[in-house]
């Protein structure tokens, strides 16, 4: 590589990673910014805004109701799908391809759109099951298919899943012992992976909340910002810091161990290979 | 912990080891595809029929001549150029984020940093993206006081863009421009570093190389993932709700009023013609997409 032409690639890097840099820095920033103002031009800096986080009322509820439907979510993700991946990879192979284009299915259905066809299910859910708002959960499972079905399956196809199951069944494992103690601890990352993403996406979540007149997180502090936008600005930094501490977790610490071998990680495994499509948004 | 999904394998499980195994091995997978069949297939059905149908039940296309509506075309059409140009803007500069990032060490700590921080901001979106940019441009945000105390007012004449349409673009870049990353970098780590010395061994410029080698092959890629950029954007609700609190500025602000107005005016039939019409409009870009990722790979890894 000539030199100049080195030299004109540095300055393409160093320009691109400045302006760019700046673009997703800025707003962040900004945010702390506005969440840590006073009253008045020349007020000093205060924490106002967020030692009155717990003083907001509906807002902690909101809190603990979106941290109990991650939690199921995630819970109820793994009991539905790696039983079925398990014994799909093992039993029903010819599956396969169904099962994974239905997972993918979420992907090219918009959330808004198919909350148009859940308002239905739930005005029959509310009186006959429950109102309650955990009741999201069962929404909140198929939008996070996708996503937490690649991670999944790429646990899956890191183990030799054939060999483990009938060792252990012939020592006379049956299928739970199978399960709890054989598949579970070998892919342990890829499960730690995609109950992280399920946090994550139903913390974020909005469309189906809003729609089907729920009040979760960030339905509350679109709420809250109405009244006082410099605490529901915190709020939204602290749960947008919570998302980022756990995403960055995934994307860093918890790579499954079958990449670790392999080239780069690209980030957040995502449902047509490498990309990870952003639901929620 | 996964109790129930156990018991419902293994209860399937136990009769298999007996002898006869095609006919009850199927049971293992019927809770997973009862409950995609409840929440996933029966919404969709639920979508589509709901659309070709009327209030008392009879069939008829009254829901899509009512999406007819000067209002509701206009909505449309914002979606389709705000979509448009926001996978535009945001699939060019995600590539050239890409380039830079892909021309350093592959093992650097600055790529990792910045695939990492791409894999977040592109899940980064809704209400609290909203707010960022309220805080940010906002006519009480840091930037916005920052450049009009030097004179700079980036609202002329009063027009608050950020919450119209042009403010709708700006803000959906912030989560296309890493989603463009994620999904364009893999195509430019195919790119063998061998092709360009071929180009110049063979007397070609930096144009030529760019023109008919690496251009061509990383077309259909950067193609592609504008397309997925596209159905990205034109699927987003969260962050427009936030954003533009009234009117029915785009498709899913659309949907949203007809399914809540509060007025007693909700038009449920006429939704469900829309979300109809958008699930199918992203099911044909995501496959264009996957058509197009498969002729990438062609050449490409």
């Amino acid at each position: 590589m000539s030199r100049t032409r080195r030299l004109k690639l540095r300055v393409f890097r160093t320009a691109v990673f400045l302006v760019l840099g700046a673009f997703f820095l800025v707003p962040i920033g900004a945010m702390f910014e506005f969440s840590t103002r006073g009253n008045g031009v020349t007020a000093p800096r205060t924490l106002d805004a967020w030692t009155a986080i717990a003083k907001v009322p509906d807002l902690l509820p909101a809190i603990s109701v979106s941290l109990q439907l991650a939690a199921i979510t995630a819970v109820a993700m793994l009991v539905l799908l790696l039983p079925t991946m398990v014994w799909v990879r093992l039993r029903l192979p010819g599956l396969s391809r169904i099962v994974e284009f239905i997972c993918l299915l979420p992907l090219t259905v918009p959330a808004i759109a198919l909350v148009v066809g859940m308002v239905p299910l739930y005005r029959w859910i509310g009186p006959n099951l429950s109102d309650s708002i955990l009741t999201l959960s069962f929404a909140y499972l198929i939008l996070v298919l996708p996503y937490t079905y690649r991670t999944l399956d790429a646990g899956l196809a890191a183990i030799d899943l054939k060999t483990l199951s009938e060792a252990a069944r012939s020592l006379g494992a049956g299928w739970g012992t199978v399960m709890l103690r054989v598949v579970v601890p070998n892919m342990s990352s890829a499960i730690l992976n995609a109950c992280l993403l399920a946090v994550a996406l139903v913390l974020g979540e909005f469309t189906f909340a809003n729609l089907l007149a729920f009040e979760n997180l960030q339905v509350a502090i679109l709420y809250v910002g109405l009244v006082s936008a410099g605490t529901s600005i915190a709020v939204a930094v602290a749960s947008l810091l919570f998302a980022f501490v756990l995403l960055m977790i995934l994307s860093f610490v918890g790579r499954p161990r079958e990449r670790v071998a392999r080239e780069e990680p690209t980030g957040i495994p995502g449902p047509f290979g490498p990309p990870a499509v952003p639901q929620g948004l | 912990m996964t109790a129930a999904g156990i018991s419902a394998v293994s209860a399937a499980a136990r009769p298999v080891r007996g002898g006869r195994r095609l006919p009850l091995s199927w049971l293992g997978v019927v809770p997973f595809f009862a409950y995609v069949g409840l929440f996933l297939l029966l919404p969709t059905v639920i979508i589509a029929a709901g659309s070709f149908t009327t209030k008392d039940g009879g069939l008829s296309l009254s829901n899509f001549s009512g999406i007819n509506q000067p209002y509701l075309v206009k909505s449309l059409a914002n979606s389709l150029v705000v979509s448009a140009v926001s996978a535009v803007v945001g699939a060019l500069a995600g590539a050239l984020l890409a380039y830079a990032v892909v021309t350093g060490n592959p093992r650097g700590i600055l790529r990792r940093s910045v695939t990492s921080a791409s894999g977040v901001l592109a899940q980064f979106g809704g209400v609290t993206l909203a707010f960022a940019f309220i805080a940010t441009l906002g006519t009480t945000g840091v930037v916005y006081i920052f450049l009009k105390d030097r004179g700079i007012d980036i609202f002329p004449n009063g027009v608050v863009w950020l919450t119209e349409l042009s403010g709708l673009v700006l803000v959906y870049t912030y989560f296309q421009i890493p989603l463009m990353l994620i999904v364009f970098l893999p195509a430019l780590d195919g790119i063998r570093p061998q092709w360009r010395e071929a180009t110049e061994s063979l007397g070609g410029s930096t144009w030529h190389y760019w023109r008919y080698v690496a251009g061509p092959l990383l077309a259909p890629s950067f193609l592609g993932c504008t397309l997925l950029l596209f159905a990205n954007a034109f699927s987003a609700y969260a962050t427009a709700q936030a954003l533009i609190s009234q009117g029915s500025v785009v498709v899913p602000l659309a949907i949203s009023n007809l399914l809540t107005s509060e007025t007693g005016r909700a038009q449920p039939g006429l939704a469900k013609a829309l979300a109809l019409m958008m699930i199918v409009i992203v099911m044909v870009v995501m496959v264009l997409y996957a058509v197009l990722q498969r002729r990438t790979s062609r050449w490409l890894r």
